[in-house]
């Protein structure tokens, strides 16, 4: 029955649907899998066998009683930032290795009302912060396509879970691409809804203004799927918006005839590789053939993207990540006497050196005299960011770039330059800068057989007309069938 | 998912394996409480006594040609049921971290909401000053390091504070005076440290964190004050407006009312500010005027020293009635206010704040001007009636439709405010209420009984709570006012005094003080005075 764990969400259910397939023997097929191919791509921290077959019994019980939940029996993988009751959620970092939260995320929550049954939590960059999985206190997750390539982060270990079959889909979360450039580099679907869609509520905060919640999955109709039940109003998340839920599932199918597609130029760029570029203009011809408007547009501040992005994620990382001080939850350094060497101390060694550098980069970019020429200017180049989108909607329907500039790069390649490495996110910053949706759909392979994944942005809570763009992009190339070779 | 199932969400104990870091965020009844504990005292940690402590010595006054230049910086706890930005109790004195949930605690991933009856309660603090209500207004960040600080980070406004402006009227030294207000900005309190001495193990701190996120309103005034006199009268007024206004309970041992002062002196006539100290921990108002009379005298000792007065933090020591050195400039933290990114801006709508204004109830300077007129009351005697409301609530019952306010404004303000301080209840509970005033001051006027027998029966209101009618019934205290009983009272005092009525009559006009005294203790009170005088007078002619 290894089968059914290559099957999609909706496929699934429907088989449960049916009777075909129960949710116990889904769950048992999956840890099966998990045990087998699991500690070559590292894509869990945390396997919650016993909470998923309970879960599962549960889940079928349910459905026996004749309950029909989206989600009912369908085994996930959580990022292991978003907080779980009961189940250790350590943020990919030494300083919450032992920490379990007496609360679930309100999109876990979500999912679990749904029915959805928690398979574990998966690696991740520590605190969300990197692009490739190797600043996780637990190694990198490993691209199932080629286990000495990196399989993009932050996200990283959902990606792989959801591209390796080791789950029917999954939560990420997106602070500067941290879904959609680890789905690109895995060949899987992975949407950044609008900023405000999904509540943040117990997803540990990287930088507050950027962080989104979104699904990692083998289609897009899955996305559709888990956005529709993740989304919506919560009196516990102040961002969160009242804006009326959208219909991601009926029009999916609708095609693309008559609407505009925009191609800014900032977004192809030299020094991107060129096969990259030519699976991504190869899927943007899809588009027109199958009736869009394909228009250049300019979108003129994109160049200042990584640097705002490198000021104001930093600045708000510094706070957010000042709770761990030992005190009262996590790691604490028991040998350090006083109070401001158990502070060093702990902070120093329960912090992966990439955490630390950024904490340093945002209380610099905070600190009294620099504060205006950093933070207040990234602020600004935020203001113009968001309007070159804003303008570019009043003529386009969507935008279409690619995810990432190039695929999936070796494991330590860039470890050493940081620089090099924030650059992977050139092409994903602006959406979280911006607060607009964005989706990632594989559109190819390069030579060497790595994913490409296409790029489309659409305007603030236009996730429904983003799929559809997606989804004809996918019917067309039709990739996500291919499955990478794990096994042996 | 809907609020109320959020509400109920399980609220489990964070497991934290293999430290000695414990924490009971359970309910009343199942786990035990404990506090967070840190393997060291973090007292010792502090460097307080450190630096330029300075000993009181004898200074002479004549040298003071420096006047002193005061700023108050108010903490006011708002009394609202549960905290700023989570729903948990701000009960006083519960078990130890028993008030917490994990937005309060810090936890990773949770959010603060505004409890907007906070919002509410600035609003109407704002108004009642006089000050300008923001239209638009945020919340920042204030990030620093301490235990007792469970995120890192207190939430505060730094640039666009709710309340701008304003200023309270004092009285002090027999003048009336505006001190202007700077600002008024809402924040979340912080935990409290406990340190070993009282505890289990008594080299290590404690952490409380019941306190944390307990609304405060920060009121900053203007460098107006020029003593410890008129920083004691800002601080009587603004609690008795916080009163008024029942956004606060104002109890400083509590911890609900709390003053930092920023103290300067410069020369007479100079209109720069010379360089400030910072007094914090002044947990009464007369350790307030103590701590800046130290300070004006440190500060004027220094400088008729040929010294210079360094710009830092003090801390008021109670016990040698001095202040000590914290930190000075240079270590004074950096604290990196950013607008807290978890909170949305808030516009807040003239229509709004027109609804709070209306809820705005008479203010003590309003209320003592309309007892000045109203019932033609000197303005001292308006002034400490209105200092609390319960007490003009009290008088105002009393004094309506009474034929001699002035009478019951001297009762409430001597006897009633006496048992009010004796018994600590308030002036509402008292078993003397105000109608029982009335009709007993009413009695005075009517002749019933004389004043010095209204404090018997006062006294036995006080005591049963009894109609003053029916005290002056059963006790026999009615007045006599019967000129033939008087006559003879008065004819028998005289007959038994014969040398003091020869003395009278010989020019000691004085002695008939000692006649009236002998009638009134022979009728044991109960004649009326003005008529024994009467009588007297004319028998001695």
């Amino acid at each position: 029955m290894n089968d059914i764990c290559s099957w999609t969400i909706h496929e699934l259910v429907a088989a449960m649907e049916k009777g075909q397939v129960t949710s116990k023997e889904a769950v048992e097929a999956y840890l099966g899998r998990i045990a087998k191919v699991g500690p070559k791509l590292n894509a869990y921290i945390t396997v919650d066998e016993e909470g998923a077959r309970k879960a599962a019994v549960e889940a079928d019980k349910r459905r026996a009683a004749g309950e029909a939940t989206p989600l009912l029996g369908a085994p996930l993988a959580i990022k292991d930032l978003l907080a779980t009751e009961g189940l250790r959620t350590t943020c990919g970092s030494k300083i919450l290795d032992n920490f379990v939260p007496p609360y679930d995320s309100f999109a876990v929550a979500r999912l679990k009302q749904a029915g959805a049954v928690i398979l574990g939590k998966t690696n991740m960059d520590e605190f969300a912060m990197g692009s490739s999985n190797e600043t996780s206190h637990y190694g990198p997750a490993r691209n199932p396509w080629n286990t000495s390539k990196i399989p993009g982060g932050s996200s990283g270990g959902s990606a792989v879970a959801v591209a390796a079959d080791l789950c029917a889909g999954a939560l990420g979360s997106d602070t500067g691409g941290s879904i959609r450039q680890p789905a690109s580099l895995c060949g899987i679907v992975g949407l950044k809804p609008t900023y405000g869609r999904v509540s943040r509520f117990g997803l540990v905060a990287f930088a507050s203004s950027l962080d989104q919640i979104g699904p990692m999955t083998k289609d897009i109709r899955d996305a559709a799927i888990l956005t529709s039940v993740i989304s919506g109003h919560d009196p516990m998340d102040s961002t969160c918006s009242s804006e009326p839920l959208g219909d991601y599932l009926s029009g999916l199918e609708d095609g693309v005839e008559g609407m505009v597609v925009g191609v800014p130029d900032e977004y192809f760029i030299e020094g991107m590789d060129p096969e990259v570029e030519q699976k991504v203009r190869e899927a943007i011809n899809i588009l027109e053939q199958k009736g869009a408007t394909v228009r250049r547009i300019s979108l003129p501040h994109t160049k200042y993207a990584v640097p705002t992005y490198y000021v104001i994620a930093p600045a708000e990382a510094s706070s957010n990540l000042a709770r761990y001080d030992g005190v009262k939850y996590g790691y604490r350094d028991m040998e350090a006497e006083g109070l401001s060497s158990m502070y060093c101390s702990t902070r120093n060694k329960g912090f992966g050196s990439e955490v630390k550098r950024r904490i340093m980069l945002g209380t610099y970019a905070l600190s009294a005299g620099y504060y205006d020429a950093y933070y207040l200017k990234a602020l600004k180049a935020r203001t113009l960011i968001k309007r070159d989108f804003q303008e570019a909607f009043k003529d386009v329907s969507v935008i279409v770039a690619p995810t990432a500039p190039a695929a999936a790069f070796g494991l330590g390649e860039r470890v050493d330059d940081p620089l090099k490495m924030y650059l992977s996110d050139i092409f994903t910053i602006s959406a979280n800068l911006a607060g607009i949706p964005g989706v990632s759909v594989p559109c190819g392979f390069t030579t060497g057989g790595e994913p490409v994944g296409l790029q489309i942005l659409g305007s603030y809570f236009q996730e429904a007309s983003t799929l559809r763009v997606a989804r004809a992009v996918e019917r067309e190339i039709g990739i996500t069938t291919v499955k990478p070779r794990v096994d042996n | 998912m809907t609020p109320s199932e959020y509400g109920s969400r399980r609220m489990l104990s964070p497991r934290v394996n293999g430290h000695k870091v414990l924490l009971g965020v359970g309910k009343p009844g199942g786990i035990s409480y404990i506090l967070i504990q840190l393997k060291f005292d973090i007292q010792s940690d502090r460097r307080i006594a450190q630096g330029r402590s300075c000993a009181w010595s004898d200074y002479s006054r004549k040298k003071m040609d420096y006047e002193a230049v005061i700023g108050l910086e108010t903490h006011v706890q708002l009394s609202t049921k549960t905290k700023i930005f989570c729903s948990c109790s701000t009960t006083f004195g519960a078990e130890p971290n028993a008030n917490t949930c994990p937005v309060c605690l810090g936890m990773p991933g949770v959010l603060p909401v505004l409890n907007l009856e906070v919002l509410n309660r600035a609003i109407k603090v704002g108004l009642a000053v006089g000050g300008k209500i923001a239209e638009w207004t945020k919340f920042d960040r204030k990030n620093y390091f301490y235990p007792d600080l469970p995120k890192g980070y207190q939430i505060s406004q730094y640039d666009l504070p709710i309340v701008s402006g304003g200023g309270l009227d004092i009285f002090a030294d027999n003048a009336h005076k505006t001190i202007g207000l700077t600002r008024i900005h809402m924040e979340e309190d912080a935990g409290k440290l406990v340190h070993g001495e009282n505890m289990g193990d008594p080299s290590s701190s404690y952490v409380d964190l019941n306190r944390t996120g307990v609304p405060l309103l920060e009121i900053v005034s203007e460098p107006d004050i020029r003593s410890s006199e008129e920083a004691r009268r800002y601080m009587d007024k603004l609690k008795t407006i916080l009163q008024y206004l029942e956004v606060s309970d104002c109890n400083m041992e509590e911890g609900s009312l709390r003053c930092d002062a920023n103290i300067s002196i410069r020369p007479v006539g100079q209109k720069e500010f010379g360089t400030r100290a910072e007094i914090k921990n002044v947990n009464s108002f007369r350790f307030l005027q103590r701590a800046i009379d130290f300070e004006i005298r440190r500060q004027t000792e220094l400088l008729n020293e040929g010294g210079t007065v360094v710009q830092e933090t003090r801390l008021y020591d109670e016990k040698n009635d001095r202040t000590v050195s914290m930190r000075s400039k240079e270590e004074a933290h950096d604290y990196r206010y950013f607008p807290d990114p978890d909170l949305a801006p808030m516009v807040i709508g003239k229509d709004w704040v027109e609804r709070i204004r209306a809820t705005l109830p008479e203010l003590p300077d309003e209320k003592a001007k309309r007892f000045m007129a109203e019932y033609e009351l000197p303005e001292y005697d308006a002034l400490v009636l209105c200092s609390t409301r319960a007490t003009a609530d009290y008088f105002e019952q009393a004094a309506r439709g009474a034929k001699s306010p002035k009478i019951i404004s001297n009762w409430v303000m001597g006897e009633v405010l006496r048992v009010v301080k004796e018994t600590g209840a308030a002036p509402a509970d008292l078993p003397v209420t105000p109608a029982m005033l009335s009709k007993m001051v009413g009695m005075i006027d009517s002749g019933a009984i004389s004043g010095k027998i209204a404090k018997t029966v006062f006294e036995e209101m006080a005591q049963s709570g009894l109609d003053p009618e029916k005290i002056v019934e059963q006790k026999g205290l009615t007045q006599i006012t019967d000129t033939s009983s008087i006559e003879g009272e008065v004819d028998k005092i005289l007959a038994a005094n014969p040398s003091q009525v020869a003395d009278y009559k010989a020019g000691k006009d004085k002695l008939i003080g000692f006649f009236v005294g002998q009638v009134m203790r022979a009728t044991r009170g109960k004649a009326s005075p003005d008529m024994v005088n009467q009588i007297l007078k004319e028998k001695l002619k």
